[in-house]
């Protein structure tokens, strides 16, 4: 018990510095503070706003105003109520998503990287094959047979999807860490597989991992975005389903229905713009060769 | 080549072994592809051909055996027989090119003539912007690496991983908007279909121009989708393939500039891409279906999204196994590219 606590405050005095090295980098910390005020406003923000249930036929398709501050949509709800509730559920889905794919892709990597020879051979063989479909195709018609009513349905299903290429990336990951001596030496000293994996290497990895999380969530979120559109995915009033509405009632080429197109898409491009700017300095962050420049 | 011929009995050796190799990984994706695309139909819970049977019951006004007898020619599948069978019938019907019949959208049109006649479309938009797209990112992501640290790299750099970010559903949402109808600079019927009616596709100059003219908006779709991935590669591949001796050798031998950049540090560093090259083939058709369907482009694409709409399913399952067939050959063109370009790989077979 001690012992945990010891660790957890290590773990705590670990992402204090890396707060303070994000702060260093101007466009990470806005990335950084963008996408807390995007989380906030999703999971936080629908406890504080009643959620637009009942259409209001008689403020369909509002412009902006100061009545209706992102105006309304073609069911007269006001867009910013729906902007607020509409970001859990994209966030959830990415983040499940890019989490199962981090997972599957280490150990994947990891054991390819670690036991090597055949078995090395047969996962990437099988990356490789996976890595050579046409993933975009088949991906829209196994998500039209596959019925993704829920969030983690989703979510496993992008990760199934995406993980071969960070598998690869991972692999070599592996590859480069398992030539230091430290790792030899644990070999020598026979501490066994899952040891040497978990408790030498994997530590070591952890900022690497941690940007190839952020990254899976990106990706997570742009396949989501064009099932959403294509009408495979069927659930709930998120950004997606809002858009991908609106877009359908012709909202383009309606002035007045703009906002209601544009709200959510906003969301989305937020979101995406947030995590990418995060990431990209927190690989500044863990990678002091790029500070200093190569 | 010529230059090799007086070595050929092991060039030839090295080159049959190389081949072979991506021959039979070729055939194992596409074994895994018609497995898996005939496991979806047939194996799948909740039966699409029970979900076409019922279709076919309410759309053309069948009774159940009549609609199961024309489901199964259709999917030209004997329904009743155990599945390894059915499943050695499909592979059988498409060694002899024969994917079945649509039943929604082209009544009575076999699926092999419907996809070919899209797909040229599809491969014209995609290829051209990916030409673009990887030429651009190659020379972009070169001079972010030769101009590293600056003020430009990190505008690039970051601009382009932030243009990828954006999905592609909402840059082309967002193309129309902006272009056609705020600021009005492309008529809006140029970014509806593919051609504008009336004009017969031959080579003509007329022809040519309007095929450009309707590929230009979805095409930078595309462009902007893909250019940050190429450039970020290429700027690090650049970036480490500077630090290797021999360019400083190069240097050291007073070789100008430019063919230094060409032919040392360009050709080396591009290596890695062409491979992703081919890859990102397969992607791009995958969202080619959301694009073709925004900017109604008459490709496979859009014919992929007709197909779900109206839930024909040999439709689908015939642009599955057409856009593998075209992914892996172009793979392995780019294999075979490869292995030309980097003597290497042919020598070593298949190392990292």
């Amino acid at each position: 018990m001690k012992n945990l606590m010891h660790k957890l405050t290590a773990f705590g005095a670990e992402i204090l510095k890396t707060l303070k090295l994000i702060a260093r980098n101007k466009m990470g910390f806005v990335g950084f503070l963008a996408l807390l005020l995007l989380i906030f406003m999703s999971y936080v923000g629908p406890l504080i706003v009643e959620p637009e249930m009942r259409a209001n036929v008689k403020q369909i398709y509002k412009p902006p105003s100061w009545e209706h501050p992102l105006g309304t949509d073609f069911q007269g709800r006001e867009n910013w109520i729906m902007l607020v509730h509409g970001g859990a559920e994209v966030i959830t889905v990415a983040f499940l998503a890019g989490l199962l794919t981090t997972i599957i892709a280490v150990v994947v990597g990891a054991a390819s990287a670690f036991f090597g020879d055949w078995v090395d051979d047969s996962i990437m063989t099988v990356t490789d094959t996976w890595l050579a479909l046409p993933r975009g195709i088949l991906l829209i018609v196994t998500a039209y047979f596959v019925s993704l009513e829920d969030v983690w349905t989703l979510a496993l299903f992008l990760a199934v999807f995406g993980w071969p290429s960070l598998a690869r990336q991972v692999r070599s990951q592996f590859l480069s860490l398992k030539k230091r001596e430290y790792i030899e030496a644990a070999q020598l000293l026979n501490l066994g597989a899952p040891h040497i994996i978990f408790r030498e290497m994997l530590p070591n990895m952890m900022s690497y991992i941690l940007l190839a999380l952020i990254e899976s969530m990106i990706g997570a979120i742009y396949s989501q975005t064009y099932l959403v559109f294509l009408g495979l995915v069927p659930f709930g009033n998120n950004w997606g389903v809002l858009f991908s509405l609106a877009y359908a009632k012709n909202a383009i080429y309606n002035p007045n229905a703009m906002a209601s197109l544009l709200v959510p898409m906003g969301g989305i491009v937020a979101l995406q713009l947030s995590l990418i700017m995060f990431s990209r300095s927190l690989e500044e962050v863990f990678n002091p060769r790029l500070r200093v420049g190569v | 080549m010529s230059k090799q011929l007086e070595n050929k009995s092991w060039v030839e050796r090295v080159l049959k072994h190389y081949i072979t190799r991506t021959v039979a990984k070729k055939f194992l994706i596409l074994w895994v592809v018609v497995t898996l695309s005939f496991l979806i139909v047939r194996a799948l819970p909740g039966n699409p051909v029970d979900i076409m049977v019922i279709n076919l019951m309410d759309s053309q006004n069948l009774s159940e055996d009549e609609a199961r007898t024309r489901a199964a020619s259709l999917l030209r599948l004997d329904l009743n027989a155990p599945l390894h069978e059915q499943y050695f019938d499909f592979l059988g019907n498409l060694v002899r090119g024969d994917l079945g019949e649509s039943y929604v959208l082209a009544r009575g049109k076999s699926v092999t003539e419907i996809v070919f006649q899209r797909l040229p479309w599809t491969l014209f938009s995609v290829g051209v912007s990916l030409l673009i797209s990887f030429t651009l990112g190659m020379f972009l992501g070169m001079l972010a690496a030769y101009k590293r640290n600056s003020l430009l790299d990190q505008v690039l750099t970051n601009f382009s991983a932030m243009i990828g970010a954006v999905p592609n559903t909402l840059w082309a949402i967002i193309l129309v908007l902006l272009l056609g109808v705020v600021w009005k600079v492309v008529p809006l019927n140029l970014m509806r279909g593919s051609l504008s009616p009336g004009i017969k596709p031959g080579f003509t100059l007329e022809f040519v121009v309007d095929l450009f003219k309707h590929w230009a908006v979805p095409g930078l779709v595309y462009v902007l989708t893909t250019l940050g991935g190429w450039m970020l590669a290429m700027r690090s591949n650049t970036v480490s393939v500077l630090g290797d001796d021999y360019v400083t050798v190069a240097r050291a031998r007073g070789l100008p500039d430019f063919r230094i950049i060409t032919a040392y540090v360009g050709r080396n560093a591009s290596l890695p891409s062409v491979t992703a090259l081919a890859i990102s083939i397969g992607f791009l058709l995958g969202g080619s279906t959301v694009i073709e369907f925004i900017f109604v482009y008459q490709g496979v694409g859009l014919l992929m999204s007709q197909a779900i709409t109206k839930r024909d399913y040999p439709v689908m399952q015939g642009i599955l196994l057409v856009t593998t067939i075209t992914v892996i050959i172009s793979t392995a063109i780019a294999d075979l590219l490869y292995g030309w370009l980097d003597p290497r790989i042919r020598i070593q077979g298949n190392e990292e």
